[in-house]
Parts: C-alpha cells; sequence; structure tokens
C-alpha cells in the first residue's frame, strides 16, 4: 500500500490531474495558506543560499537579507570550500557518491528479489532452526568477548555447532513460519535505533579492520536499508499481474530468467521510487557514518557538522556544503521522475 | 536468499553484543580493554541509582490540578479496561495486553506528571515522548491539511508539490545548522521580529522549553513532507464518483471530508503515523546540533542519551539506555497495531 502510495505521489508531482473545481472564495484562502507554506519551506533555503555568500562580518553584525543591496556578496566560503580545501572537500563528496550509489543499489537488488521471493515463493523456515542459529551465534559471541577466543576460531566453531545441531536434532522441529512473518521480521528490523547496533558494528569493524572504510559503511547501509526495500518491493509485487509470469513459466524461462526480463522492467517505477527513497536516506545518513567513520571514509553530513569548530560554527563553509549537497539529490529525483511517469504501463497491462 | 542472510546477521550479531554490553562495565586498561560482567547495574542506575535525573528525570512536588489530571487519565483508562470487559468476548490474553498496557499508560501519566511538576525536570525519557507523540500529531495534520489543499485543482500546483518535496532531501544535520541560524534572536533573520516584542535578549536554546520547541520545529519541518505526499497520493487516488455524488447531494466540504476522505484515507495514516513513530524515537542530530542537548538536559532524547555516553566511554550504560529505547519503542508500537487491529474489529 505505501510503496503505491509514495510511487503515486512522486507520479502526481509531475502530472496534475482534475479534480473538482472549487469556489473562488476558498481558491483565495487556499492559496494563502499554500503561499505560506512555500514560505516556510523556502526561506530557510534561500537564507543558506545568502550566508553562502556572506563574508564573516555580514553573519556576525546582524541579519541582511539580500546580496547587493545590504550586503556586498562574496565568494570566499565557495573559494575556501572549492579551491583551499580542495581534496579535503572532494574526498568526502565522493565518498558519499560512491556509498549511497553502491549501497542503494545492492540494497534494491537483493531487496527487490527478497521482495518478490517473498510473494511468489511460499518459505516454511522451521522456528528451531533459527532459534538454534541464534544460540550458536550468542555461543560464538559470547566466546570472543568473554573468553578472549580469536574470532576466526569462534566464528568456525559456531558454524560447526550450527550445522551439527541443524543436522542432529533439526528434523524434530515441526512448528514454521510463513511468509508474513518473514516480512513483519523484516519491518520490525526498522524498530532497532541505530545506536543499540552501532556499537557491536563498531567492534566488529574493528575486529575485521575494516573500521574507516568505504565497505564498512556500504555494507552496514546495505543492511539498514534492506527492511524498506523489502517492504515496499513487496508491495509493489504484489499488484503485478501473475499472468505473464506464467506465460513464461510455460514456455520454459526459469525463474531469475523471468524476475530480471519480465518483472523487474514491469516493476520500474518502483524501483526508482524505492531507490529514492533510500538514496536520500543513506545520502543524509549522520550517526552511524559518525561512529564508523574517521577521516578516510568520512562522508559529508560529517564534514558539515565538522564546519562548528573551536572558533564557533563557520556558517557560510557550512551553507555553502549544504548548498552542493542538495544539488545531486534534488537532480536525482528529476531524473528519476521520467521511469516513475512511465510506469503507468503497468496499470494498462493488468486491465 | 542473501537479502535475508545479510539482515540476520546485522541485526542478530549486534543485539546480543549490545545485550552483553548493556550487562557489563567497560573499562580501558593498558593495551585494550576489559568487560566485567556485573549483571543489571546499569539498569538500575538508570531507573534508580545515580543516573535516574538523566534518565526519568527529577520528580518535582504534584499541584492539585496535576494529581486532578492524573486521577482522570486513570479514571478513564479504568473504564476503558472495564468496557472491554462487561462487552463479553475478552480473551485471557487480550485481558492482560490491555491491563499492561493500562498500567504503563498510568506510569507514564504519573512520571510526566511528576517530573513536569514544579521544582521537577523532565529526563530524556519524557523529553523523547514528548517529541514523538507531540511532534507526529502535529506534522501528520500539517502534512493532511496541505495535501488537501493540493489535491484541488488549481493552477500552479505542481510547483507547490515539487517544493514541499525539498525539506526531505537535506540532511538532518544540515537542516539543525540551519535552524540554529534562524532561532538566533539576535543575529538571525528574524531579529527585527524579536526585538519588536522585545524579546531580543532572550535566546530560544536558554530556555527549556524554548530549546524543546526549536527541535521540534526542525524535526517537522522536515518530515512534513513525507507525510505529504503519502497521503497526497492516498486523497488523490480516493474514489472521485462517490464525492461528485456527494456534490449534487448538497454535501458540504466538511461532511465530504468526515464521510468520504477521512475513511478512504485511514489506512494509509495507519502505516503513515507507525512508521513515523519508529523513526521518531530515533531523533538525534537536531538535538546534538541545535542544543547539544542543552540547557543541560532539557531537550535531549534517548538516543543523543546513549550517543553522549558513548562519547564518555560508558559503553555499558550507553548499550543498556539503547536498550531501554528498544522496549520503549517496541511496547509503543505494538500498542498501536494491537489498538488499530482491535478498532477495526470493533468498527466492521
Amino acid at each position: 500500500m505505501r510503496a503505491r502510495a509514495l510511487l503515486e505521489g512522486f507520479r502526481r508531482m509531475a502530472r496534475p490531474t482534475s479534480a473538482l473545481a472549487p469556489a473562488p472564495a476558498w481558491t483565495a484562502v487556499s492559496y494563502l495558506a499554500l503561499g505560506i507554506w512555500s514560505f516556510v519551506v523556502l526561506f530557510p533555503l534561500f537564507w543558506l543560499l545568502v550566508t553562502s555568500f556572506k563574508l564573516p562580518i555580514d553573519v556576525a553584525d546582524g541579519p541582511f537579507y539580500l546580496p547587493g543591496v545590504d550586503f556586498t556578496p562574496s565568494l570566499h566560503a565557495w573559494r575556501y570550500i572549492f579551491v583551499d580545501l580542495r581534496n579535503d572537500t572532494l574526498r568526502p563528496y565522493f565518498n558519499t557518491v560512491v556509498v549511497a550509489l553502491v549501497s542503494s543499489v545492492l540494497a534494491v537488488t537483493l531487496g527487490s528479489m527478497a521482495g518478490y521471493a517473498l510473494v511468489r515463493i511460499d518459505y516454511r523456515p522451521r522456528i528451531g532452526t533459527i532459534v538454534l542459529f541464534i544460540v550458536c551465534v550468542a555461543i560464538a559471541i559470547v566466546a570472543v568477548v568473554g573468553f578472549g577466543v580469536a574470532w576466526q576460531v569462534a566464528l568456525a566453531a559456531g558454524g560447526a555447532l550450527y550445522v551439527f545441531l541443524v543436522l542432529s536434532v533439526g528434523r524434530r522441529f515441526r512448528r514454521s513460519l510463513r511468509n508474513d512473518d518473514i516480512a513483519f521480521w523484516m519491518i520490525s528490523q526498522r524498530i532497532l535505533p541505530p545506536v543499540v547496533v552501532v556499537i557491536p558494528m563498531y567492534v566488529l569493524f574493528q575486529q575485521l579492520g575494516l573500521l574507516d572504510t568505504q565497505g564498512a559503511l556500504i555494507v552496514t547501509y546495505l543492511a539498514v536499508n534492506l527492511p524498506i526495500v523489502v517492504w515496499l518491493m513487496r508491495d509493489f509485487f504484489h499488484s503485478l499481474p501473475i499472468e505473464l509470469e506464467e506465460m513464461a513459466m510455460i514456455d520454459g524461462a526459469s525463474r531469475y530468467r523471468i524476475f530480471f526480463s519480465i518483472v523487474l522492467p514491469l516493476a520500474k517505477p518502483g524501483l526508482a521510487a524505492t531507490f529514492l527513497l533510500v538514496l536520500i536516506l543513506t545520502w543524509n545518513e549522520y550517526l552511524l557514518a559518525l561512529f564508523l567513520s574517521t577521516a578516510n571514509a568520512q562522508t559529508l553530513p560529517l564534514l558539515i557538522a565538522a564546519q562548528n569548530a573551536t572558533r564557533g560554527p563557520q556558517w557560510w563553509y557550512m551553507s555553502v556544503l549544504i548548498v552542493i549537497m542538495i544539488i545531486p539529490v534534488i537532480a536525482m529525483a528529476v531524473a528519476l521522475d521520467r521511469y516513475m511517469t512511465r510506469g503507468l504501463l503497468v496499470g494498462a497491462i493488468k486491465e | 536468499m542473501p537479502a535475508v542472510l545479510v539482515v540476520l546477521f546485522i541485526s542478530v550479531f549486534p543485539l546480543i553484543v549490545s545485550l552483553y554490553l548493556s550487562l557489563s562495565r567497560f573499562r580501558f586498561v593498558k593495551g585494550g580493554f576489559t568487560l566485567e560482567f556485573v549483571g543489571l547495574l546499569n539498569y538500575k542506575k538508570l531507573l534508580f541509582g545515580s543516573q535516574q535525573f538523566h534518565f526519568l528525570g527529577t520528580f518535582g512536588d504534584v499541584s492539585a490540578p496535576a494529581w486532578l489530571a492524573l486521577g482522570i487519565v486513570a479514571a478513564i483508562l479504568a473504564a476503558l479496561l472495564l468496557r472491554y470487559i462487561r462487552g463479553g468476548g475478552f480473551s485471557l490474553l487480550g485481558l492482560v495486553g490491555r491491563g499492561l498496557v493500562a498500567c504503563v499508560s498510568l506510569l507514564g501519566t504519573l512520571l510526566v506528571v511528576k517530573t513536569l511538576a514544579a521544582g521537577g525536570h523532565p529526563g530524556t525519557l519524557v523529553v523523547t515522548l514528548f517529541y514523538v507523540f507531540i511532534g507526529v500529531f502535529v506534522q501528520y495534520f500539517i502534512g493532511l491539511g496541505l495535501a488537501v489543499l493540493c489535491v484541488q485543482d488549481l493552477p500552479g500546483r505542481r510547483f507547490f508539490r515539487v517544493v514541499f518535496f525539498i525539506p526531505i532531501m537535506i540532511t538532518p544535520v544540515g537542516i539543525a545548522y540551519t535552524f540554529r541560524m534562524l532561532t538566533d534572536t539576535a543575529k538571525g533573520p528574524f531579529s527585527p521580529l524579536w526585538q519588536f516584542f522585545g524579546w531580543a535578549e532572550t535566546s530560544w536554546v536558554t530556555d527549556p522549553w524554548g530549546a524543546r520547541i526549536a527541535v521540534m520545529i526542525g524535526d517537522a519541518w522536515q518530515w512534513i513532507p513525507f507525510m505529504f505526499i503519502v497521503l497526497l497520493a492516498a486523497l488523490e487516488s480516493q474514489p472521485r464518483e462517490r464525492v461528485e455524488a456527494a456534490m449534487v447531494d448538497g454535501a458540504d466540504r466538511w461532511q465530504i471530508f468526515r464521510a468520504i476522505t477521512w475513511p478512504a484515507i485511514m489506512p494509509v495514516s495507519i502505516t503513515l503515523i507507525l512508521l513515523r513513530t519508529i523513526e521518531a524515537f530515533k531523533i538525534v542530530d537536531l538535538p546534538n546540533v541545535l542544543t547539544s542537548g542543552g540547557p543541560g538536559i532539557a531537550s535531549e532524547s534517548l538516543t543523543l542519551h546513549s550517543f553522549m555516553a558513548w562519547r564518555a566511554l560508558d559503553l555499558g550504560g550507553s548499550a543498556a539506555v539503547a536498550y531501554l529505547l528498544l522496549f520503549v519503542v517496541v511496547f509503543v508500537c505494538l500498542t498501536f497495531v494491537n489498538l488499530v487491529r482491535a478498532g477495526r474489529a470493533g468498527t466492521s
């Protein structure tokens, strides 16, 4: 439901449809309210843009509003960010782009496969096997943290124990989960506050020597965002016609073939909307990045926060950074909009 | 399925490690660190011991009207519970669940009343609940209002839709700094306004309620677009024929909204509120940057509390706060889901 609603929203932005014509007085009131809210939304953005052209003295001496009218615009902040800092700006920028793109693409790929599988294939994992798995992980962790066993040994031992237990007592378990349970469990992962996750993740990547690498961030974001993708795409695949797939199945296409050449093209609008949402979330993420990266893998939100130096917040630099940070996201939204509108075809096929 | 494996590993592993951390004391020693198992000490400290002021808050003297409010809440809860029992068709599980919810709600109200009373200071738990409930409420209704306006056939509405969507794309840290500029009563853009009212000397951020409200405004500014876009879609897909038929029958705008639109967008609204509630509990960037949780701990959220404990290298305490937060979120979400389910069963 939500996937489609979200998508609808994106689509409606591009293609207004007619509604009932309102009365003139009501129209005026509507415009007034819309205008006020536009001001509420746009004013902070305007202020950011203006501040990015201000000298420190212009900020310190009280409010000035229009560049060229009550203060002289200066490019000093832009020069500082792009010329003086150069690599210190470009590296985080590059990091953010790589981390956000790679983890979003991976999340959408894996997540849509999982979502599709949850819709079309019936899974019945036994509860007992899952409990065994968790117990084995717990034993391995306690062995590492509590008794100082090397993690490689603990991982191997835990894995071996799990395989052994599943093969020996695993057959006795009868109760099993259904697809809906799996899906609900997936979304319940979003309930986990990131602070619960982040300290263990920190220790984990520290042990693996992956702290402050792009890989660590990519894996973490992938895990954090997968539930959203699975949940949204599952809703979306539900609405696809099953007849096409059945026909392809009769023609002898494999499951993977069906998925990649029939289902995914049909689901393009859903993919685009989900991708955009996940991209926005990763692009802007702060807390996890703060824990998991210091210098090499630093991302832009951290760089913005870092402008709050000992001399107090450097508003002008921050404003430049925030402005250059929004532009690619808006561009991406506009670029993806095309695919989202094309998705109207889906409805046509379903008729 | 690779996705399930990734999520399983990433979710199970930290949960267990966090649990272990929250039960132990973390100390740096030469060349590494030690973990000492201390049982429930970290939790005890937060709930009853030296950290109680931080987590729950300081208790003040409750005045008579506050006691009255508390009594009214208790009476309402008792009445609801009684009605459920009298209504028949109740199960033991349902009764226990409802009883539990009623007790916890009562305890929560007691906590809020006691910490907000004169001489008391709300702790991070109360502040977070405040952010979540009032914040989501405000965001939902403003988002709904904007969606209702934008669904009309007005020229230029595409422009409004695009503009209204922008705030969600900005990183929360950026928004926090932007709002710090905007809320500056001396140098910010609204300072002439403050001076006009004679408030130029006061700062939002040094007043406990001012700081909390500033955080909430920033949060609302960022998340109203999310509410707006989903509600807009829900409104657009409502059955148009019924609205037109009602128009022909002479129903006014408000009646149409109550009778047709509201039920139509109910399911989406429920999902939306649930999702936002989950996310709102995680608020951290805004209070961290905007107020650093201050003055004192007045605007500190639970996530920020945990983060600060982590920064002070109190890993056990940090994990304990995170776990308590997890319990609160799960409790609130389960209650909400079950209430909705019960409500649906009751009406249909």
